[in-house]
């Protein structure tokens, strides 16, 4: 039997956001068989990973805790994707972030003032976006391509925090951790609820929703950006300077993830230790993918992906399984994403002989 | 600097550049079609981590290296099957695979990190590892670096001489026109990109039973991405790859050099050369945007299906 696809034509709006929806669909069953095969009871594992860590406030104030770095960082790619620039860099803009931060933090522990705390946010957010903006200065100016100088900044990055907290920011009374020392209250975002860990860069989170969704639908430099990632040269011929495009959304999208470093560091965790993030600027490359690139998709996908650090945590004391199921199903989700995206410019057909070449023909996907 | 040092640093150098030799190879050839993936990340720990178990379960070295190959080739298909099949954007198709990769090589490994193997031991040619220096460097390794040896040959014979290094010329540079001659481009890109996986693998195999005989999380830190700038550095030629994965090789154990001449850096800064190096290359060599577009193939990353 073979499935061959014919053109529609036009995209399908339909299938636009239908298939995000199957992706997601077609995770959790092959999560279900994985775990059958694995020896764990399919259902019974999902309940522990996608419904059991919601049972309580504290458990979406968990939620939350971790939604708001992935939201943070996927809304900044889905300035940059959507100009068809591959910042696949969050991850170090949110790292750099965090550094730049702390390296203020940990020398204003006594402060009392509240500027304390934005001289921090503002340091990290300026980190990241100057992380970033290393990218923007290698591609204009030396055409180098953002992909690989995004993912070897990562790297870079990640030394450089490793440096700092066993060098110069290490807590001289630390007994040799590497760590920090904790930061003073001043410099601490508050608590939203007394004794849950939901802080007050819930207010930035939303704050850069709606900064980025009017950016995006409403601004005139929202369509610049949108047109130089349909059309370089349209953009080009219509007097748009890519240049400055590219650095202001490379700029943005570093400022963004630099926030969501430093809001880790100066929220739930207080201090600067060497895992800050455990991944979140991965996941919001997938989650701005799933989320279609659009500023309101990213909130349901951020959730999602939140959901699934969460539930990993609590596969692993619950069912005993790796914590890294978080990153398989993210990988996993991002793979039926791209595969069912073809269902948006083509239309399905089952065929149980082949009578017309067909444009597209594959033997139906083996399972994965 | 003493001789020794020297003796160790190239011996070193080749080591360290051995799995980015083998990746960029593949890379090298998939992107002669046409077809950019960027899961070699992916593919590599997948490698890494099925070659590792394999070969600790049955004891047996090469049927780890076996698997290690098939492992790149299974995660290479998925991409071959949505890339091409589906003519999904390479560029995040490859991205997915290697988020993929990075997990499943995870979860799949997670309750074999640091259990000790007895990896690949090196082999002395004699007489031919007796000579100064070089010796050591290129007759005293272990024998899948030898292995890497001959495949840099066999790819370099493939891509220059032989009709089928021709097929995959016509492919990447103007699919269409291939087509219309009657080349089937569409399975010429999927072997190519089998071909990228199963050298992957082979990578991951080399670090997880050769280089450290062991599994860690992530352990392959970034080579698959190096191999893809590799390739750019070399200008898509064979002979500059082997060059280059050397290169950056070197650039990887430039902490042995610091230690050798009596410098305290902080080793996380060391660890930070490869990747600068790797930038500055990046710089160095896409500066001139007409030459990059020269040497890369016409077709390079875009989709193609048969009637468009």
């Amino acid at each position: 039997m073979l499935l061959s696809l014919q053109p529609r034509g036009e995209a399908s709006r339909a299938m636009l956001w239908f298939s995000p929806l199957l992706a997601a669909l077609l995770t959790l069953l092959s999560g279900a068989l994985l775990f059958a095969l694995l020896g764990h009871p399919p259902l019974e594992t999902l309940k522990v990973l996608l419904i059991d860590p919601l049972g309580d406030l504290y458990g979406v104030s968990e939620l939350l805790v971790k939604a708001l770095p992935i939201l943070l960082c996927a809304l900044g790619l889905a300035v940059v994707y959507n100009a068809r620039i591959w910042n696949i860099g969050a991850e170090g803009q949110l790292l750099i972030g965090a550094l730049a931060g702390s390296a203020l933090a940990v020398n204003i522990i006594d402060w009392d003032s509240r500027w304390a705390l934005v001289l921090t946010l503002l340091l990290g957010t300026l980190g990241g976006a100057a992380w970033a903006g290393l990218c923007a200065w290698l591609k204009t100016a030396f055409n180098a391509n953002e992909i690989l100088t995004s993912i070897m900044l990562n790297y870079i990055a990640l030394n450089l925090l490793l440096f700092a907290v066993h060098g110069p920011l290490k807590d001289p009374e630390g007994f040799n951790f590497p760590e920090s020392a904790m930061f003073g209250d001043a410099t601490r975002l508050p608590e939203l609820i007394e004794g849950l860990r939901v802080h007050g860069g819930f207010y930035f989170a939303l704050l850069a929703l709606v900064v980025v969704w009017v950016l995006l639908q409403k601004s005139f430099l929202g369509f610049q950006i949108k047109v130089l990632g349909l059309d370089k040269r349209a953009a080009g011929f219509v007097g748009f300077r890519d240049k400055k495009l590219v650095w202001i959304a490379l700029l943005i999208s570093g400022g963004l993830a630099g926030l969501a470093g430093v809001a880790e560091v100066a929220g739930p965790i207080g201090q600067l230790v060497p895992q800050v993030s455990p991944g979140y600027g991965y996941a919001a490359i997938t989650v701005a993918f799933l989320g279609r690139l659009n500023p309101i998709g990213i909130v349901f996908a951020s959730l999602l992906m939140a959901l699934l650090y969460l539930g990993g945590e609590n596969a692993q004391m619950a069912a005993n399984l790796p914590q890294s199921i978080t990153q398989l199903f993210q990988g996993m989700v991002l793979f039926f994403l791209l595969a069912c995206d073809v269902l948006i410019l083509y239309r399905p057909r089952l065929k149980l002989w082949a009578r017309k070449p067909a444009l597209v023909s594959a033997k139906e996907a083996p399972a994965t | 600097m003493d001789m020794d040092l020297l003796t160790n640093i190239f011996y070193a150098m080749i080591r360290t550049g051995t799995p980015l030799l083998l990746v960029a190879l593949g890379e090298l050839v998939c992107e002669k079609t046409g077809v950019l993936n960027l899961g070699q990340e992916g593919m590599m720990l997948f490698g890494a981590v099925i070659g590792f178990i394999v070969a600790f379960a049955s004891g047996n070295l090469w049927l780890g290296v076996l698997f290690a190959c098939l492992a790149g080739v299974l995660l290479s298909l998925l991409f071959a099957m949505v890339a091409l099949g589906f003519n999904a954007n390479q560029v995040a198709t490859g991205l997915a695979l290697t988020i993929f990769g990075v997990g499943l090589s995870s979860f799949v490994g997670a309750s074999w990190v640091g259990k000790p193997l007895a990896g690949f031991e090196p082999i002395a040619i004699p007489l031919l590892s007796e000579i100064p220096v070089i010796g050591r460097m290129l007759f005293a390794q272990d024998l899948l670096v030898y292995l890497s040896f001959a495949l840099f040959a066999l790819v370099a014979w493939v891509l220059l001489k032989s009709r089928i290094g021709l097929i995959i010329q016509a492919v990447g540079e103007n699919p269409n026109a291939a087509s219309a001659m009657g080349l089937p481009v569409l399975r010429v890109r999927t072997l190519a990109v089998m071909f990228g996986g199963g050298m992957a693998g082979l990578a991951g195999g080399y670090m997880s039973l050769a280089y450290t005989p062991m599994w860690a999380e992530n352990m392959t830190a970034g080579r698959g991405w190096i191999a893809l700038a590799l390739v750019v550095f070399a200008s898509w030629r064979v002979s500059r790859v082997l060059l280059g994965a050397y290169l950056f090789g070197l650039a990887s154990i430039l902490h042995l050099v610091a230690q050798g001449l009596g410098l305290a850096i902080p080793g996380n800064l060391l660890a930070m050369l490869p990747y600068v190096a790797t930038i500055l290359v990046l710089v160095l060599l896409s500066r001139d945007a007409i030459r990059t577009r020269l040497y890369a193939p016409v077709s390079l990353g875009q989709p193609w299906q048969p009637g468009h």
